[in-house]
């Protein structure tokens, strides 16, 4: 396995996810708690890839289910983000 | 190898007549990078109310463009169980997320914890026996990654499955674990370490894997068994994180580049939520997962109480209220419990009629994950420039008229900056008890998650109301009417 070129990748990500993330006002914690799930919800690639090179019943089997919970997690977690990020408001003026 | 077969390295290792055209390839690695600066945008962009629903658009067509260049790199693959996979997930996560009431988000995270880390364990037991039924059968370093991620996998899937189980009540929160749970962990944890090095070594021993599996279940029931209450903020980012490291690591062993980086994006994030969490609570990662509460050095209730508790009624309590300049409200998880925060927004329309500035006082750990009483109170209409943090607003409780404490106790404790030997001590508080008059909402004087009595309860300006936060709230703003 080629290692070098993809902990390089692993550790520049980190820390940029660490950079961008503590930006991210705790108001917003939940929120960014299930857009993160949605993204890492990224594995419906990997079940696709693994389901592309295998022939068997049983990975076929594994990896459509693989395919299923990944989907739960995009459809669910952008969705329901969407959703919270909605209902914050600032002050209107007519109350002032 | 070509920078295409670097950047998707699988494509070299398949064989040739599964990979239609080098075009796909290149269209391949378009979209993931397009996928991933989409990911990184969109977690930038998610940093301010203002931007922030900008950034789901950008996460879900980044997501959108990663699925298609997928197919379009592998075309072999069956579109049927693919195009089934994906309606069948799309039914189970849709009502999941619209249906969702707002008070059990934490419960549904916990739960979408348990599902990503079962795409991430089952796609790494799918290569595993892939790689195992080849003649070249599986190199060392693969087989060290591998049983790494489906490890993680599967310790994060139990693990995430226990904490919707007592978030959602489905297992008493009295159930702190197994006499000698942590020797029973170490134990589970060594023999998994012990099997992973055998695999390494020897990567031909199928059985050893599923061996393998099953402990990594058996760890994740036995490690958030015991943790509970006021520790699951903690636990749920900690899951998050691991969740997403098991699919960086699924990554490394399918040479593909763009879950590296978003999984490594999902892993940033639960460990910096885990670590504020921590944090708030002047508690360590160890502290959390295998200490115990001890609560046994601490005064007892009837000496802190004894005589000193004054209680008043929802009358009182407006008359109190009644042309105030300045009130804050400290919200916990009760208010949560007990569906206050559409009554807590009705006594702040007409606290704010009156001319009465109020702000709202949100402590890192405050409710049962990070951020949960801000997403209560934005679901309840009530501005997010109202809600402050506890740096924010711990110097103004100084010129505060009234605290309303509605479900909250060890966050507003003083025993953390009076009493060392107290099992919250150190930790940051909300310092309510520099208000001139606190009114604690609250159903009685049982203590908080850390089992200890909290003295601001017994305060010569605190005054007790008795009751349901919800109905509380309610006869508050009645007896406001009412008196007006």
């Amino acid at each position: 396995m080629d290692l070098g070129p993809k902990l390089f990748v692993f550790l520049l990500s980190t820390f940029l996810g660490l950079e961008v993330i503590r930006r991210v006002s705790p108001l917003l914690h939940t929120p960014l708690m299930s857009l993160t799930n949605a993204i890492s919800a990224i594995s419906i690639v990997a079940a696709i890839q693994v389901m592309a090179e295998g022939n068997t019943t049983f990975n076929t089997v594994l990896c459509t289910l693989g395919v299923v919970a990944a989907t739960i997690n995009i459809v669910g977690g952008f969705w329901i983000t969407d959703r919270m990020l909605k209902m914050f408001r600032r002050e209107t003026n007519n109350r002032e | 190898m070509s920078n295409a077969a670097l950047m998707i390295g699988t494509i070299s290792e398949i064989p040739a007549g599964n990979v239609h055209e080098a075009a796909n390839s290149w269209l391949g690695i378009a979209s993931y990078l397009i996928a991933a600066a989409l990911f990184i945008l969109s977690l930038k962009w998610l940093s301010h109310p203002r931007t922030a629903r900008r950034g789901v658009r950008a996460g879900e067509i980044g997501m959108a463009v990663a699925i298609v260049g997928t197919l379009l790199i592998y075309q072999a693959v069956s579109y049927l169980w693919i195009l089934v996979g994906v309606v069948v997930g799309s039914l189970i996560g849709a009502p999941m997320a619209v249906w969702m009431p707002m008070t059990a988000v934490p419960q549904r995270t916990a739960l979408s914890h348990a599902f990503g880390a079962l795409a991430a364990a089952l796609v790494g037991t799918a290569h595993y026996f892939q790689l195992f039924g080849k003649e070249s059968g599986i190199d060392h370093f693969t087989m060290a990654i591998l049983a790494l991620e489906v490890l993680l996998g599967c310790l994060t899937f139990t693990g995430s499955l226990v904490a919707f189980g007592k978030l959602q009540d489905l297992i008493p929160s009295s159930i702190k674990g197994l006499p000698h749970q942590n020797a029973i962990n170490i134990g589970l944890l060594a023999s998994a370490a012990g099997i992973s090095v055998i695999l390494t070594v020897s990567p031909g021993h199928a059985w050893l894997f599923l061996v393998l599996i099953v402990l990594g279940l058996a760890f994740g029931l036995c490690l958030v068994m015991p943790i509970g209450g006021a520790d699951m903020p903690t636990v749920i980012s900690l899951l998050n994180s691991y969740a997403g490291l098991s699919a960086s690591l699924m990554g490394f062993v399918l040479n593909n580049y763009l879950l590296i980086i978003a999984g490594a994006l999902d892993g940033s994030s639960g460990l910096i939520l885990s670590i504020i969490m921590c944090r708030a609570m002047n508690r360590s990662f160890t502290n959390v997962l295998f200490g115990r509460m001890d609560a046994s050095q601490t005064a007892s209730a009837d000496d802190v109480y004894g005589g000193k508790v004054k209680s008043a009624s929802a009358e009182d309590v407006a008359m109190i209220l009644d042309g105030v300049r300045r009130v804050v409200v400290v919200p916990g998880y009760g208010m949560a419990v007990s569906q206050a925060q559409h009554a807590v927004r009705d006594l702040f329309n007409m606290l704010e009629e009156r001319g009465t500035e109020v702000e709202f006082a949100i402590h890192p750990v405050a409710g049962r994950m990070p951020g949960h009483m801000n997403v209560l109170l934005a679901e309840a209409d009530i501005p997010y420039d109202k809600l402050k943090e506890m740096e924010e607003i711990n110097p103004s409780f100084g010129q505060t008229d009234v605290a309303i404490v509605i479900g909250a106790n060890d966050v507003v404790n003083p025993l953390a900056n009076t009493d060392p030997k107290s099992p919250i001590a150190g930790m940051p508080i909300l310092n309510v008890g520099e208000a001139r008059t606190v009114v604690v909402v609250k159903r009685s004087l049982s203590p908080g998650f850390a089992g200890i009595p909290n003295p601001l309860f017994a305060a010569e300006n605190t005054l007790m109301l008795f009751e349901d936060g919800k109905k509380a709230i309610v006869d508050v703003v009645a007896a406001m009417k009412e008196a007006a």
